[in-house]
Order: structure tokens, then sequence, then C-alpha cells
């Protein structure tokens, strides 16, 4: 069947895994454990593992600060379990 | 973005596309004066099952039917009902195929029995209309080459193009970037490119190209009440040029597609 002009075609998004992505991250909290350079951190999960994380945008955004000791939520992708995205600072 | 498949998924896509056309043909062998559409519906739906397929429109977006089929001055997504076919009717069978997790969409209008000679002509020209666009699905074409192909050989034949419905990408998903109107200037739109499947679909009108929705929310006639025709394949772009994943099957084949 056809559509109309002004209809837009699945999937959406820059690249298409991000429809995948949207269904499949996992939301970790953890401990920040070291500060590294370009805004990267260390954090040790509450699940174990440590991983490597980025702040998010939006966090940058908001000039939201983190320093090593703060208890953050960190979004994995299933396709990389050891690099995350640091997305909330807890009070 | 447009999705580009491996060779293995277009041969996927090949096997969703020849029951697309068996299905068609199933279709056109059961149409006749005094059948209903949802008569013709039903026997869609269960052909397409029967040999492992989804009918890809039921459930579409809300859509209650198997198929499309879409009588004179009904162009696209007439919902089967209990229309009566009668003698002298163009009537377009629409179908879309999900097979082994690869959709492939089709279309060709029949004329019932005798029908009149401008009516005959109308679906002669929008088959010429796709044959022509199919012929610049090539790589390293644009989309509006296809497009700009398909406008030239309608309106030379004195004949309108539906400008507000659109081709499209398919295959895993029924409708994919990038849209592929019926009209449009050469070299202009997105590059084709090896891998790319796209359903080239001219719907064509004997009067204006003006549309209107139906309540129903589906059934899209022609505002002045002319006569439409509609010719779809799913075409795979590939280094040797275009090829038709839906190649018609027991239909006349008419004048090109």
């Amino acid at each position: 069947m056809p559509l109309f002009s002004h209809e837009i075609p699945l999937p959406r998004g820059l690249f298409a895994r991000d429809v995948a992505t949207k269904e499949e991250k996992i939301e970790i909290e953890g401990e920040v454990v070291e500060a590294l350079p370009s805004t990267m951190f260390r954090v040790q999960l509450d699940n174990g593992h440590a991983v490597l994380a980025r702040i998010s945008g939006k966090m940058r955004k908001h000039y939201i600060r983190i320093l090593p000791g703060d208890r953050v939520k960190v979004e994995l992708s299933p396709y990389d379990l050891t690099r995350g995205r640091i997305t909330f600072r807890m009070k | 973005m447009i999705i580009r498949k491996s060779p293995r998924e277009i041969e996927k896509m090949a096997a969703t596309g020849a029951l697309v056309a068996e299905t068609i043909a199933h279709v056109g062998g059961l149409l006749r004066p005094g059948v209903t559409t949802d008569e013709l519906d039903a026997a869609a739906g269960a052909f397409i099952r029967e040999h492992g397929g989804i009918p890809t429109s039921e459930g579409y977006k809300g859509y209650p039917k198997a198929i499309c089929i879409s009588p004179n001055d009904v162009v696209v997504h007439g919902i089967p009902d209990a229309f009566v076919v009668s003698e002298g009717d163009l009537v377009t069978i629409d179908v879309g195929v999900t097979l082994d997790g690869y959709i492939a969409d089709s279309a060709y209008t029949f004329g019932v029995g005798e029908i009149e000679p401008e009516a005959q002509r109308l679906l002669d020209v929008a088959q010429e209309a796709l044959a022509a666009g199919i012929a610049e699905a090539v790589v390293d074409n644009r989309v509006g080459d296809v497009s700009h192909a398909v406008q030239t050989v309608v309106e030379a034949a004195g004949f309108s193009v539906i400008r507000s419905l659109v081709g499209h990408g398919v295959g895993r998903y029924y409708h994919e970037d990038p849209h592929i109107p019926n009209f449009g200037e050469p070299g202009r739109g997105p590059r084709l490119s090896e891998g790319m499947t796209i359903a080239i679909e001219p719907m064509i009108t004997a009067g204006g190209s003006d549309v209107l929705v139906m309540d129903d929310g589906w059934t899209i006639r022609t505002t002045d009440g002319s006569m439409s025709a509609h010719f779809e394949h799913t075409v795979a772009i590939t280094p040797d040029g275009p090829r038709i994943l839906t190649p018609r099957v027991g239909v006349p084949g008419g004048v090109e597609v």
C-alpha cells in the first residue's frame, strides 16, 4: 500500500539502532570512583562491574557537577557493557 | 535512513515477492461480475496463510482487512466489503505479504470483462509508466529520475499523476525511506545504490490529481470521480540493473509489466 507524502516511514531516527536501544538500554546505579580527563568517570556499579562512563549531554547543559563519591544512575547499552552514560546524580 | 539489504536478504524478499505475485494472480482468477470484494479478500488472506505468509496490511495502523481492493474511482486503500464487482469495472488489487520477516508489496489493476477503450488505455499507460520508472531504478540514479520517468509517460498520454500518494522503500518494514513520488525533476532526491529495495507504484487518474479520504479513514477516492489505475512492483537495485522481486505470474502481462 502507498503512503501519503506527508507521512513519515519507519524506522525513524538517524540510526536504525536507536529503535533497538529504546527498548534494550539498561539503567544501573553506582558510585563514582574516579574522575578522568574529558569528563569521563570510572563508576563502580551496584552489580559489581566497573565501567567507563561519560556525562550525559543534558547534565552538561545544566552544568551539573559530578565528583568522586557521588552516587549516580548509569545507562548501559546491551552492545557494550563496559561503557555507560551517566544520566542522573542522586541526592 | 535508507536500509540496504544483503544479497541473502534480497533472496528472502524475492521469495516473499513470488508469493505476492501468486496471490495477485489467485485473486485475479476469482475476479468476475457478481463476486464481492469481501470474498476476494478472504480468498487472498487464506491463500497467503496457506503458503506460510502473513498479510502485512492486516492490522497495519489499524487496517481491518488482509489486502486492499480499490474499484474504479477508489484509488487505493479500498477496504473489502459487500461491494459487488460488475462488468466494466477497473479493480485494483494491492497485496503486501510478510514472509520469514521480509515484506514485499505489489499491485495490479484488473479490467473486469469488457471495459471502455479509454479505461484500457489508462491501464496500458499506467503499466508503461511503471516500466519506465523501473528502467530508471539503476545504481547512481536518483529517486527523481524514477519519478520523472513515471510523470512523463502519464502526462504525455493526457492522464494525471496523483501527487499526494507516494511509493516507498520496503523490506523489513512495510514503509521505509525513501519516498518515491510519481512526479518530480530528474537528478533530484536520494541517490539509488546497490541493495536498496523500493516499491514503485504509479497511481494515475483519467481526470484530475486531487483525492479525498473517506469517513472510514482509509478509502481514497478521486475528487472528480474519475477512474484510477495503480500498478506496483517491489524492485531491488542491483549492479546489473533493476530486479523485479514481484514478477507477474498468470496475469495478462499487458503492455510491459
